[in-house]
């Protein structure tokens, strides 16, 4: 098992570099799933939307820059940011699963 | 990213596989196929989830006995008189129109998982590659004796429909200096927050009403299960209104005079709104998945397949939580995910997400509009096998707001639209 997510790993890795995504250590985790960006950022779609398209009475993320999505979640995370609970959800995520979150979504087209 | 391709030429090979299945069935399939059985907080969210990032790929049937979703969470405000169950309720509609979700509305009543079909009362033997099950909860009613048969008399209200209605029609008829007791069963249980958020909705309902009333919470728990330090001050701010009495073992009920034998102590009621014990649907201990203490079922957290029986993935409030893990819709639909994710995998021959996280938020209402929240993130621990809580992450509201209460009718509308549009 471990030897064939190597072979998978390092293209993905590669593509990810390419894509700019600030990959550490870590990283290594993305690449062993080619879909973890998609997956953490469905953890957020139960407040947001699905891929981030909001229902309404949230913010909607899909579309959004990607570095205004990283800087408003690290500001959560650190708490810089007033929140009533962002800042506790922030907390829960690396750095690095932030960023994948943030391009994952800003990838996404704003409107559906 | 796992591009269209890739993934098509995966599926082409479990389609293969699947066809053993199909022999073993009715109908010989082309493309993988995946049952799911409920189509509550977490089977509609992975029905919906595997159409949409298999980008139809897999054929997906959904199989829910109800004609439409109702909420459990915001059933409480039903019963406070806030809300009509018509707010509470969700079509199926686009998960067919725009999903391609095929939707059976039937029974399922039982689960061959060596031949890999499952049986329903009126649409015969479906075969599946993989089976998804969210069943939900049901009751142990026989743990109270006198409780057998009696829900119209003692209505439990913890499957939202018309057992809500029927609370909330029992509560308007109950005369102002009435009782309205709850009794509350040992965690674990469906929404630790929820008889606490039911007891100052009710209250709050009365206070306007009938404030000559009594909330009586009676819980077999040694203390509040969940938010304790917000619900009891929100207990205080309807002053004698409501009383809470823990540890109050439920020995009977009596339904006709609605009245409850507890250890120590008698009680009659107006209302006697009993929340029985429970466990897993009974469609998931009918199918002899491995349970622990008889109630919970045991499941492997990469894929979430019930242990030692491969293609039942298990979701909600049915499995035995990870550490810190609520049985709460918001929870069901992240599990789903996980698990739509997963099966994806496997069938297109590729191994599981090796670090899912999954996150949960709470909302309870104090009243008609003010709310608090517990909030929670899990991250994947390859070491204990089950996603732990993150220390430091998570955690409560200060103090019960509007805008939190604003922001949980968003969470409603959100969540529903996540799972059923
Ligand atoms: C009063 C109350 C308030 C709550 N408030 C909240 C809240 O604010 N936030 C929150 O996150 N959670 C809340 N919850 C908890 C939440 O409702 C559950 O955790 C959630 O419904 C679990 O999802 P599930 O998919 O496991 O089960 P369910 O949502 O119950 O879905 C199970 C479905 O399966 C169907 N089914 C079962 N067996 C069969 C069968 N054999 N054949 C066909 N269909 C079948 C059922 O009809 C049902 O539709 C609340 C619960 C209650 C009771």
């Amino acid at each position: 098992m471990k030897k064939e997510s190597k072979v998978k790993l390092s293209p993905i890795l590669a593509s990810l570099c390419l894509l700019g995504v600030g990959l550490s250590i870590s990283g290594a985790a993305a690449a062993a799933d080619a879909n973890l960006a998609r997956n953490l950022a469905a953890t957020c779609a139960n407040c947001h939307g699905t891929d981030g398209h909001s229902a309404g009475g949230m913010d909607s993320l899909a579309g959004e820059a990607r570095d205004r999505l990283m800087q408003k979640l690290l500001a959560f995370k650190s708490g810089s940011r007033p929140a009533t609970i962002m800042h506790q959800i922030a907390r829960g995520y690396s750095d690095d699963q932030l960023a994948l979150i943030a391009g994952y979504l800003s990838a996404r087209p704003a409107h559906e | 990213m796992l591009n269209r391709r890739t993934f098509m030429k995966g599926l082409a090979g479990a389609a293969a596989l699947g066809g053993l299945a199909a022999c073993a069935g009715n109908t010989p399939r082309a493309r993988p196929h995946v049952v799911v059985i409920g189509g509550g907080y977490g089977g509609a969210t992975a029905a919906k989830y595997l159409r949409m990032w298999s980008q139809g790929a897999v054929d997906v049937t959904l199989i829910e006995r109800n004609p439409a979703f109702v909420s459990c969470p915001m059933s409480n405000l039903v019963v406070g008189g806030y809300r009509e169950l018509a707010d509470i309720s969700v079509s199926y509609a686009a998960l067919q129109s725009k999903w391609g979700v095929r939707l059976i509305t039937d029974e399922a009543t039982a689960i061959d998982h060596a031949r890999r079909t499952v049986s329903t009362t009126a649409n015969g033997v479906l075969s599946y590659d993989r089976l998804v099950l969210s069943p939900g909860i049901d009751f142990m009613t026989a743990a109270v004796p006198g409780l057998e048969g009696n829900f119209e008399r003692l209505p439990h209200a913890w499957k939202a429909g018309p057992q809500t209605v029927l609370l909330r029609q029992q509560l308007q008829d109950m005369p102002d200096g009435g009782v309205f007791a709850m009794h509350v069963p040992k965690s674990p249980y469906r929404c630790p927050p929820g008889p606490y958020e039911r007891a100052c909705v009710v209250a709050s309902y009365l206070q306007r009403h009938k404030p000559r009333s009594k909330v009586l919470v009676l819980d077999a728990n040694t203390e509040i299960q969940s938010k304790k330090a917000l619900f009891t001050k929100a207990f205080q701010s309807y002053g004698k209104l409501i009383e809470y009495v823990p540890n109050s073992d439920l020995r009977s009920v009596d339904a006709a005079s609605r009245s409850a034998e507890l250890e120590f102590d008698r009680v009659r009621a107006d209302v006697l709104n009993v929340i029985p014990p429970m466990r897993a649907g009974s469609i998931a201990v009918r199918a002899g998945l491995p349970l622990v203490n008889g109630r919970w079922v045991d499941i492997d957290w990469l894929t979430m397949e019930a242990k030692g029986v491969a293609g039942v993935h298990v979701l909600g409030d049915a499995l035995q939580p990870a550490p810190g893990m609520p049985k709460s819709g918001h929870m069901a639909n992240q599990h789903a995910k996980l698990a739509a994710a997963a099966v994806l995998n496997l069938l297109a021959g590729e191994p599981p997400s090796p670090a899912p996280v999954l996150t949960n938020t709470c909302y309870s209402f104090v009243d008609d509009r003010n709310a608090i929240h517990v909030a929670s993130v899990h991250q994947y621990d390859a070491d204990k096998r089950q996603p732990m809580p993150v220390e430091g992450a998570g955690g409560l509201s200060t103090a019960a707001s509007d805008l939190e209460g604003q922001y949980a009718f968003a969470w409603a509308k959100n969540i529903w639209a996540d799972m059923l549009s």
